[in-house]
């Protein structure tokens, strides 16, 4: 019980306490809470960041609290938790501010930042997992936090968007029960282990353990939106446009991406995974995600619409860079967590705040919107061409790594993946530039606020300000230390190259 | 004797207590609200002293009086039984909060008199009490049959309390099906002590053998604590009588009663029947499967929210049965996980029909599409029906995720897959039927109503038991030594020679 116990205690606590606090509160105790929400993510962000620099110097953090027998719930920070963990503490930072600004004066604020506190206890608790088991109960945590801020605006078409949520990720969450109680039987532990804990199973369960392999998969495929799995993530733009961004950028989506890197590096073991012959199948799903995504976003005039079909499209690029499993594209993969993360996020502060600021939610009502709201054009071009993957967004950096691992590992196919994929992007992304810098404004906006002399409220534009140049710094430092590249390529060195 | 702190006497007091207090609060009706919550605070309390004596000394048997088996009448105590009446007394005092305001008359009556229904409620839930802690002390089969036949009379008059024609048609059928369900227990009684000479559950157990009479009586009293249970088929009596009671006492039904016929049938199984090799234990697996999908598409089809958390129970039980076919080659641990369920049902179902409870004070109705916003309006409510839901639907962190869990690794170990597919199936229905009222909590209602008034104390009571069963996820650790005191799962790892059951153990034997 030290320093390396509360620090991951802490990292939970810090959303947790106030989260529950928050609950009870009175609706217009707004100081306070917002002061509960703030204080709660910086020392969040504090604490995490201490955890950065231990973890460098090779301090092991790891909490253990005994749950069944034979079992503990293990929170355990190494490098591929921080990775998520730092990217959604300073994401949630960020979209608390943005929170705040948005909603304004909308009613149930005590509900929202109650459930937006949880959810993110619940993604880093996934994040820091140090056990199948542990990852389990907070990626079911995740499922019933993020539920009531979908249905948040109680309107019939959000509750049946809430159901249809629902129905695929506890879907996926009695899967991965399944397919985690299943595999404790075999193995009789669910640590996590580098390179994986079943490999001296191979000779005699294969096929249990590709049917377990499969039933994990798809369970966190769910939340990943891996085709044909995804049609939840569209409907749920039913929702607020912060829990939007949380949802694509910060929590859900992550944490299902984030589960396919634990399963195949942690519990299977990439080598040994490639052996059982599951991870090829795995890389054409991502595949065929990639594209269909981005096909989809082309027909879509809503504007969240398209960006969600983006992210279907944005975050198979993990899994298949995780599915490759060789060491470049396992980098170019495990970076792109954080740089989706960091593009998708300026996009959707962009699209909340036409729709806050002018009523804009379609495509065709962006004509000339440029010139009336600059900064969030410019943060929103900046996390477009990143999209797309021009040098130097951070979008390079990633298709460039998985390029050449899928060379290196003779996936030759995946590059022409890659490559039809950065063409659609451009093709769903540009319109969309083109309508906002070069076509005249209307006469009027559809349902304009008056925010004075700024273009929008001071805490809606400040977040994708600041994630844009996020987005440009984490590509052109990328070979920095402490950036996500490098991050990236400690991880898969330790997957690949350590005895 | 006056009991003292850490005396076996407080057993005694479990069963005095509310005998004492149903007697006074029926006597002086003026002040009866106050005895019985004075009795029902007593009844509580008098659990709490059990547990360091159990603790110290283990599975204790008390002679009341002095006079041992098979002449007088012994109570025993071991760790299923603190268990059991830990959880009466949790759901219990949570309940009799509820009920001082539930069943409160909306304008005071002018002559200072209380109503009806909280008239006779506190005499008879009180006797309810009694019986039930009687129940899970009792060591012989007769005594057993006593009050499992006064638990069930208890629970019926309960039931018709509210008055409708609807309680009184359920109730009516639940005594025919409770006095149904007593006649073959007590048949197998007269059988087994027509065979062996004794009641004695302790000496029973050295003298039982595979014999056809004994078979028989296994047949006859599980067949009639399966009615009691409501197992399917057997549960159509189930959902009319628990859903046309008044809120605190459908709590009370399903939390409680149903739970005291399934402890008496796991006793049984433990003590005598365990090793008789009669394929019951796969039939009775194979029944609770179907309840399971039985009584959750039930519930889903249902349109009123007391209807759909009556056809849950049927659902719930059928997990606990799954554990007769899992034990045979998974031991001690898979009882564990039923008694762990059990728990976790009770305080997750006591919170689901309090919360109901609340919704039908607030809008006068309990139709689930018309349910009008009321997690802005009564979010506690709410909260305490989604933390109970969570329990239910096996999710974790939460009572119900560590039964489950349990449940489901050992059959995925035998390679029961049918089962463990049907855990899963049956927990992703509970998910479907629980979030369809959640979800309908959001919406405003098609037609608006005037909404009434809930007292904060209908709304914390409901939200304490249903943060118990998401708290009862993580005491697992703590709460498996407590069973475990006494061995009434037998060795945990499965001898097929080993003794079963605490009786036989020796345990030390007190006089209060």
């Amino acid at each position: 019980m030290n320093g390396t116990f509360w620090l991951p205690m802490l990292v939970l606590g810090s959303s947790l306490l106030p989260g529950l606090l928050i609950f009870f509160l009175a609706e217009d105790r707004s100081g306070i809470r917002t002061l509960l929400n703030l204080a709660g993510a910086v020392a969040k962000l504090l604490a995490v960041l201490w955890m950065l620099w231990g973890v460098y110097n090779g301090v092991a953090y790891e909490a253990r609290l005994p749950f069944l027998p034979g079992l503990d719930l293990v929170l355990r920070v190494g490098p591929l938790s921080l990775l998520f963990v730092v990217l959604s503490t300073g994401l949630w930072l960020l979209t608390t501010i943005y929170a705040i600004g948005y909603l304004e004066r909308s009613p149930h604020r005590s509900r929202f930042f109650g459930f937006f506190s949880l959810c993110v206890t619940a993604t880093v608790g996934v994040a820091m997992a140090g056990n199948l088991l542990t990852f389990v109960l907070f990626y079911e945590l995740l499922t019933l936090a993020t539920y009531p801020l979908v249905v948040h605006r109680g309107s019939e078409a959000a509750r049946q968007a809430g159901q249809v949520y629902l129905a695929h990720t506890l879907f996926g969450g009695a899967l991965l029960l399944a397919g985690t109680v299943w595999l404790y039987t075999l193995t009789g532990t669910l640590e996590f282990t580098p390179r994986g804990f079943v490999s001296h199973l191979g000779e005699t369960h294969r096929g249990s353990l590709i049917a377990i392999f499969a039933l994990t998969v798809v369970g966190v495929g769910v939340k990943a939106a891996l085709v044909p799995l995804h049609s939840w993530l569209p409907r749920a733009m039913v929702a607020p446009a912060p829990v939007s961004a949380l949802l694509h950028a910060v929590a859900v989506v992550k944490a299902g991406a984030f589960g396919v890197v634990r399963l195949l590096y942690d519990v299977f073991g990439a080598e040994f995974a490639a052996s059982l012959g599951v991870t090829g199948p795995l890389a054409v799903v991502a595949g065929a995600t990639i594209l269909y995504g981005s096909l989809r976003a082309l027909y879509q005039d809503d504007l969240k619409r398209r960006l969600a079909f983006s992210t279907v499209s944005q975050v198979a690029y993990i899994t298949l860079g995780v599915a490759i499993a060789g060491p470049l594209a396992t980098i170019g993969g495990l970076v792109h967590l954080v740089h989706q993360g960091v593009m998708k996020i300026t996009l959707f502060f962009c699209a909340g705040n036409l729709a806050e600021t002018l009523g804009i939610h379609k495509v065709s009502e962006m004509c000339g919107v440029g010139r009336r709201m600059p900064w969030t054009m410019a943060a929103f071009t900046v996390g477009a061409f990143g999209m797309i993957g021009l040098p130097p967004v951070a979008g390079f950096v990633t298709k460039w790594y998985l390029g050449i691992g899928a060379l290196e590992a003779g996936q030759d196919w995946a590059v022409y993946v890659l490559a039809g994929s950065s063409l659609l992007n451009a093709a769903y992304f540009l319109p969309i530039l083109h309508v906002a810098w070069f076509r005249p404004p209307p006469p009027a906006w559809p349902h304009e606020h008056d925010f004075g002399p700024r273009e929008t409220a001071w805490a809606l534009l400040l977040p994708p300000v600041v994630t844009a140049i996020l987005s440009v710094a984490v590509g052109l430092f990328a070979a920095a230390p402490f950036s996500p590249l490098e991050w990236a390529t400690l991880i898969a060195e330790r997957e690949f190259y350590l005895p | 004797m006056i009991p003292n702190l850490a005396s076996p006497g407080w057993a005694v007091a479990l069963i005095f207590i509310p005998l004492l207090g149903a007697m006074l609060a029926f006597l002086l009706p003026r002040i009866g609200v106050t005895l019985g919550l004075l009795a029902a605070v007593l009844t509580a309390g008098s659990v709490l002293p059990l547990l360091p004596m159990l603790a110290a000394h283990g599975a204790t048997n008390i002679r009341i009086g002095g006079w041992g088996a098979p002449l007088g009448i012994e109570l025993s105590i071991d760790g299923l039984t603190m268990a059991m009446l830990a959880m009466t007394a949790l759901v219990g005092i949570a309940v009799s909060a509820y009920a001082t305001c539930y069943l409160r008359p909306v304008p005071s009556r002018p002559d200072g008199q209380p109503d009806l229904q909280q008239r006779h409620f506190w005499p008879l839930w009180l006797v309810l009490w009694a019986a039930l802690n009687a129940l899970f002390l009792s060591s012989d089969i007769f005594n057993l049959y006593v009050t499992l036949e006064l638990l069930g009379l208890a629970a019926v008059a309960l039931t018709a309390l509210s008055g409708g024609a609807d309680a009184l048609n359920g109730a009516m059928r639940y005594l025919l099906v409770s006095l149904l369900g007593s006649l073959g227990y007590l048949l197998g009684v007269a059988l087994l002590y027509h065979a062996y000479g004794t009641l004695d559950l302790g000496l029973l157990a050295l003298r039982v053998g595979d014999e056809t009479v004994t078979r028989a009586a296994l047949g006859a009293m599980t067949a009639g604590l399966l009615v009691k249970t409501a197992l399917f088929p057997l549960h159509f009596w189930l959902p009319p009588a628990h859903a046309s009671a008044s809120a605190p006492v459908s709590a009370l039904l399903s939390a409680l009663v149903v739970k005291a016929s399934f402890y008496l049938l796991l006793r049984l199984w433990l003590t005598l029947f365990g090793d008789l090799d009669s394929g019951l234990a796969t039939l009775l697996g194979v029944l609770g499967a179907i309840a399971i999908l039985w009584g959750s598409i039930q519930a889903l089809r249902q349109a009123r929210l007391k209807l759909l958390i009556a056809y849950s129970t049927v659902a719930q039980i059928g997990y606990l049965f799954l554990a007769f076919p899992l034990a045979a080659t998974g031991g001690a641990v898979v009882w564990g996980a039923a008694v762990y369920l059990v728990l976790s049902h009770a305080l997750a179902k006591a919170a689901m029909f309090l919360t109901a409870g609340s919704l039908l004070r607030f809008g006068a109705h309990d139709r689930i599409a018309d349910l009008d916003r009321v997690v802005h309006r009564l979010p506690i409510t709410i909260g305490a029906f989604t933390l109970a839901g969570v329990s239910i639907m096996g999710l974790p962190p939460s009572g119900g995720f560590i039964g489950k869990w349990l449940l489901l690794q050992a059959a995925f170990s035998q390679g029961r897959w049918g089962l463990a597919l049907v855990m899963l199936a049956g927990g992703l229905l509970a998910a479907a039927y629980v979030f369809k009222v959640i979800g309908y909590a959001f919406t405003p209602a098609v037609v608006p109503h005037q909404a009434g008034l809930v007292p904060p104390t209908m709304e914390w009571t409901a939200l304490a038991l249903g943060a118990g069963a998401i708290l009862l996820g993580f005491a697992w650790p703590l709460l498996w030594p407590l069973l475990e005191i006494g061995m009434p799962f037998g060795a945990l790892a499965p001898d097929p020679g080993a003794a079963v059951g605490p009786w036989l153990g020796g345990p030390r034997i007190l006089a209060p």
